[in-house]
């Protein structure tokens, strides 16, 4: 085993609930305001993941007001308190970008049951 | 005393600081390193420790010369030596060991090796030149444009920049922060990068 794997392995976050892509999530965010400290839920569909180990990320895509809002999270950043799956849907791609260029009900992801 | 310790570069990871920013880490696996030789101005002309990096394997095959030189040390032959200067006193004598716990997290340290060989680089690479445009009619792209007057003084004045062999040399960064130092697994953990690929030698020193 590598040195840099037992480096990693003291800091890594092993009880994150897993989830995959095409998993609708509630990210549970800590934000700094001043010197207050609250957690900002951050709802949407997982559409894609990056990397591995410390450096993994994951992309949540969700419409909020008609827009479309994409955020990249870094999985081990302390700043990410919980990932709670609402729904795990059925895709067939590893990054659904596709979803970009649809909206209403063509952008739903079919549940996985 | 300075301290110092001879360390192998194992490779970059990512961590994350107090305030949960993302900072990138590089992974040194350091020492433990016995002292073979202790140099003095009496005898040696100046105050030095002679250190070598004890790995899994001792060296092949060591000649007579250099098993009577790690003698007194006690220690099998190593492939690594290294020498830290010291200033004044110290208990350390030869067959002492030094292991990474002389550093501690928060603390800074300069880190020596030798750089990535580039081979023959150009002046853009090599010197940091602008060049010039890609396209648009632009003639002149990455070569290193005049290097001199001509009838006076007919010749490149020395030290001129020019392209050339690049990397390969001793570099020390210095000032890195320690964000771990792990004694059980002889492990160094240094905020931002060192010379060298994976696998390179180092020296770390107390900045």
């Amino acid at each position: 085993m590598s040195l840099v794997q037992v480096t990693d392995d003291k800091v890594l976050k092993k009880d994150l609930s897993l989830f995959a892509v095409g998993d609708t999530v509630k990210v549970h965010v800590l934000i700094k305001e001043g010197d207050k400290e609250r957690v900002q839920i951050f709802q949407g569909d997982v559409i894609g993941k990056k990397g591995r180990g410390m450096s993994e990320t994951f992309t949540v895509r969700k419409v909020s007001f008609g827009i479309g809002v994409e955020r990249i999270f870094p999985r081990q950043s302390p700043w990410i308190k919980k990932v709670e799956v609402v729904r795990s849907g059925r895709v067939r791609r590893a990054k659904l970008y596709y979803l970009r260029g649809l909206k209403g009900k063509a952008a739903k992801l079919r549940e996985n049951r | 005393m300075r301290d110092g310790l001879i360390g192998k570069k194992i490779g970059m990871t990512q961590g994350y600081d107090a305030a949960g920013n993302a900072i990138p880490l590089t992974v040194i696996q350091a020492g433990p390193c016995t002292v073979v030789q202790r140099k003095t101005a009496k005898r040696d002309g100046y105050e030095a420790l002679q250190l070598a990096l004890i790995e899994d394997r001792p060296a092949k095959k060591p000649t007579k010369a250099q098993q009577g030189h790690y003698l007194k040390s006690g220690a099998p032959v190593m492939k690594i030596l290294r020498e830290i200067r010291i200033e004044g006193e110290t208990p350390l004598k030869e067959g002492d060991q030094i292991f990474v716990d002389v550093f501690q997290a928060g603390e800074k340290v300069a880190v020596t090796g030798t750089s990535k060989g580039k081979g023959f680089a150009g002046v853009v690479k090599r010197h940091h030149f602008a060049g010039g445009g890609g396209s648009h009619g632009s003639m002149f792209h990455r070569a290193p444009g005049s290097i001199g007057a001509s009838s006076y003084p007919s010749r490149v004045i020395k030290g001129l920049r020019m392209g050339g062999r690049m990397g390969n040399d001793r570099v020390t960064v210095r000032n890195l922060i320690v964000f771990e130092a792990d004694k059980a697994n002889n492990i160094l953990v240094v905020k931002g990068p060192v010379p060298g690929p994976n696998g390179a030698y180092v020296l770390i020193r107390k900045a």
